[in-house]
């Protein structure tokens, strides 16, 4: 038997809401430095730190950035399941702001509009779009997931029609920095989501938003009655999954020099989704946690790190990161846990209590 | 009658815990056929408790429950229902996307024979459920859905279904809190119906009209505990709130004889001209004063829940004028009205007022911080300030300021929104149906509470259906019917003439 204080520690760690994506975060990069020892090496590489770690941290930059939206908007019983749609229209605004050619070889620092423009144009239109998506939950009162259904389908017509039809290759090098840089010897792009995390943090603790937030996601009706302006947050939030999308779209656009409006940020909504649930947010609203989906997102970017370094053959990885998510997704839950608990310790005493 | 009738349902010693609760102690219950027996006590007396050990959803600890004279042990509610013990809740439980025949007989279709190519015979489901109801001298279309029937009609469905499955016992949880005076008497024709036919009826209200005007025996639990059985024509009004309570009430502070004289100097904190909505209210005149308690006096669908959205933007008025504090204002939506004065506390007490999994302190912040805005918020300490005081206030009884509101008895969460519209300081207050469905002595604290804040100059618009209510602490009645004012009354005035107006006029 454990002594009273130890045994509260335990059972306060394992009740604390971040316990569960935490474990099966440590227990994935376990698997992963198992199968490929390589996998935890970090090294130091012209002036920044790399490995297979740096490098996970870097592609979930924009999953993070796109979940941190989706779980606000998930937190006042909403959905959108347009932000990968969204990713390939600000990629190809970007793209098209930015413009260039490699026809000389100077042309490659020349850009169309000034870059803070390009980038600020980007993110604009992923804001209206989270505009859009808001108005129509909000004042049309369609359900979230079809309303935002009719962007994400448009959404890549839309991404099309601003590039032509053609993959915009982009050949701007300083507009490279923002998804392959690196800052203090880590990327870029780490900064802009954990930025971007810290500030919105910061305004759900500091500000009454956490509040409000929690009083839609909880009963929408009874936060109105009470003065809440629930509308106009709904709709902002809206906005601001927007917003994320974009700096999303910027990151990969800019990781992958070109903005290509059929595969840009494709399902990526899907994974930002299985983020939120893995991080313990309720898709029933009201119930949220920032720094869960921060880790769902690590979680979602490891499995499919570990499923290409363990030598997966590109036809069954799909399939593989399926097999993997529902693994996962048991793991983290409660009822699952109970009842393998219960498979182990039967007929022990006390064991059914 | 002079012999008594043997019991149908007899338990005894009946005793039930939960972790730090003794939620039921000893309590033994006899049930006749052919009788209605009311269940009276306050909140957490342990009816509820003694409801779900009888239905089986959770077996009693101590005790025993003959049924016939044989002893029984139900484990579920479907087990209590095989046994014949059948249960109607407060929240009809039913299926509104089915029909009224396919609602009754859920769960045992009749069949047909396989030569006939098997499956539901559902000829055969819409006769019996005709049949059903025809005992009942219920006449509905059986293959209608359920939901196009009003909740009262699907009420006596479920009941009817409760008693088509060979019941001897019906169990009638709170099956009116949610119904106004006609429906009430045509609900009591039906439990008439049924007591003739010799079943053993247990009714739990709040409503002391009710038990007189149906219950031939009351049982009465406090604290868990039985306190006895008495025959509804031996016990008197104040006997049985003595019994449930425990004490003898104090009469209400005031009545309105003993009030100083309201101030009608100045404008009016809120003057309405003619305002009223297509389909909801039709253009209605009200004037209160600063100190004034107004009464809406009203049935269930009369306009007063209406009336009061309009008058705090929850709706908008499509007609008249509106003035607050001498300024005429236009109210799109409840944060305007917030910001000029005006607070509502809503009729559905846990949909459109509290937020039950936020605490008891969010729940009292929520509106002073939404008028606020998002900035400056209160820290949590400023928070706790605010809430302990009202909590003390309002003699709040909850755990701790933390505790989600959703865990507290019906009359501390209406004292829960009570507190978050006082802690707005607001100048007009409107309370629709503040009492409704809460304890008596929790009742008499809020009415209590009311007296004492128009004392202190806020007005009040006080929104009852119980008429007796209204007439002992109100000005003024203003009395609606079909969705408009038909008549102000004096405060004080005869509980009858108001009847009378809500009757015919």
């Amino acid at each position: 038997m454990s002594t009273p204080s130890q045994g509260s520690l335990l059972a306060r760690i394992n009740a604390h809401a971040l316990f569960w994506p935490v474990a099966t975060l440590v227990l994935l990069l376990v698997v992963s430095a198992v199968a490929n020892p390589g996998f935890l090496r970090i090294g130091w590489f012209e002036g920044h730190l790399s490995g297979n770690l740096i490098d996970v941290l870097n592609r979930a930059a924009p999953l993070m950035l796109v979940s941190i939206g989706m779980t606000l908007v998930i937190a006042v019983r909403g959905l959108d399941i347009s932000v990968g749609a969204v990713v390939a229209i600000s990629a190809a605004v970007a793209a098209l702001l930015i413009g260039g050619s490699m026809s000389t070889g100077d042309a490659v620092q020349v850009s169309r509009f000034p870059l803070g423009v390009a980038i600020g144009g980007a993110l604009v239109v992923a804001a209206l779009c989270g505009l859009w998506n808001g108005l129509l939950v909000v004042r049309l009162g369609l359900q979230p997931i079809v309303a935002t259904l009719i962007l994400m389908v448009a959404g890549r017509g839309i991404a099309q029609l601003i590039t032509d039809g053609q993959i915009l290759t982009i050949y701007y090098s300083p507009y490279f920095y923002i998804g392959n840089g690196f800052l203090l010897g880590l990327p870029f792009a780490l900064f802009i989501a954990l930025l971007t995390a810290a500030a919105i943090h910061l305004a759900l603790t500091h500000t009454a938003l956490g509040l409000f937030v929690r009083s839609i996601g909880i009963n929408p009706v009874a936060a109105r009655v009470a003065g809440v302006r629930a509308r106009l947050i709904t709709i902002s939030l809206y906005v601001f999954c927007g917003f994320t999308a974009g700096l999303a779209a910027l990151i990969i656009s800019s990781n992958v020099k070109s903005a290509d409006g059929n595969n840009a940020g494709q399902l990526m909504e899907l994974d930002a989704i299985l983020a939120v649930t893995l991080g313990g947010t309720s898709l029933a609203g009201g119930r949220f946690s920032l720094a869960g989906t921060i880790i769902g997102a690590l979680i979602i970017q490891t499995l499919t790190s570990m499923i290409y370094s363990m030598g997966v053959p590109p036809e069954v990885n799909l399939v593989v990161k399926a097999l993997l998510v529902f693994a996962v997704m048991l793991l983290q839950s409660p009822d699952f846990r109970a009842s393998v608990r219960r498979l182990v310790f039967r007929g022990e005493p006390g064991a059914a209590a | 009658m002079t012999a008594v009738p043997s019991c149908v349902l007899q338990a005894r010693g009946l005793g039930r815990s939960f972790p730090g609760v003794r939620a039921l102690d000893d309590v033994s219950l006899c049930l006749r056929a052919g009788e209605v027996h009311a269940l009276m006590g306050q909140n957490g007396a342990g009816k509820s408790t003694l409801i779900k050990v009888l239905t089986g959803v959770c077996p009693a600890e101590r005790g025993t429950i003959e049924l016939d004279g044989a002893a029984i042990e139900p484990t579920s509610p479907l087990h209590a229902q095989r046994l014949g013990l059948s249960t109607v809740y407060q929240e009809v439980n039913l299926c509104p996307n089915l029909s009224v025949a396919e609602n009754i007989l859920a769960g045992r279709y009749p069949r047909r024979a396989w030569w006939r190519g098997g499956g539901i015979d559902w000829a055969a489901v819409n006769t019996e459920a005709q049949r059903v109801l025809r005992g009942l001298q219920l006449d509905l279309e059986v293959t209608r859905q359920l939901s196009s029937y009003p909740v009262p009609i699907q009420q006596m469905v479920a009941i009817a279904r409760a008693t088509s499955v060979s019941a001897r016992v019906l169990i009638l949880d709170e099956p009116t809190s949610s119904l106004d005076d006609g429906e009430v008497k045509q609900l009591f024709a039906l439990l008439g119906r049924l007591r003739q036919q010799g079943m053993a009826i247990l009714f739990v209200t709040h409503f002391l009209d009710q038990v007189y005007a149906i219950a031939d025996r009351i049982t009465v639990l406090r604290n868990g505990g039985l306190v006895g059985e008495y025959r509804t024509s031996e016990l008197s009004r104040g006997a049985l709130i003595a019994a449930m309570v425990g004490r003898e009430l104090a009469p209400v502070v005031a009545s309105t004889s003993a009030r100083p004289e309201v101030a009608r100097e100045g404008p009016p904190v809120m003057q309405a001209r003619q305002i009223g909505r297509k389909g909801l209210v039709h253009p209605t005149d009200l004037e209160i004063h600063a100190g004034e308690i107004v009464g809406v006096a009203g049935l269930l669908g009369s306009g007063r829940t209406e009336l009061a959205r309009l008058l705090f933007g929850l709706d908008r008025a499509d007609g008249g004028a509106l003035t607050v504090n001498g300024a005429s204002a236009q109210l799109d939506s409840p944060a305007e009205a917030i910001a000029l004065g005006i607070a509502l506390c809503p009729e559905e007490r846990k949909t459109e007022g509290l937020v039950l999994d936020l605490s008891v302190r969010e729940n009292i912040v929520l509106a002073l911080q939404a008028r606020a805005g998002l900035v400056p918020a209160l820290s949590v300490k400023e928070q706790r300030v605010i809430a302990e005081r009202l909590v003390k206030a309002l003699g709040i009884r909850t755990a701790s300021l933390e505790t989600p509101v959703g865990q507290l008895s019906g009359g501390n969460q209406q004292k829960v929104l009570l507190a978050r519209w006082l802690a707005t300081e607001p100048r007009l207050l409107i309370l629709d149906e503040p009492t409704r469905g809460i304890d008596v002595g929790a009742k008499q604290e809020i009415m209590n509470e009311i007296v004492a804040l128009a004392r202190r100059g806020m007005s009040v618009l006080f929104i009852s259906a119980e008429i007796e209510e209204v007439v002992r602490i109100c000005d003024r009645v203003i009395v609606m019917r079909d969705r408009r004012k038909v008549r102000e009354l004096p405060g004080g005035c005869d509980e009858h003439a108001v009847f009378e107006s809500i009757a015919r006029h």
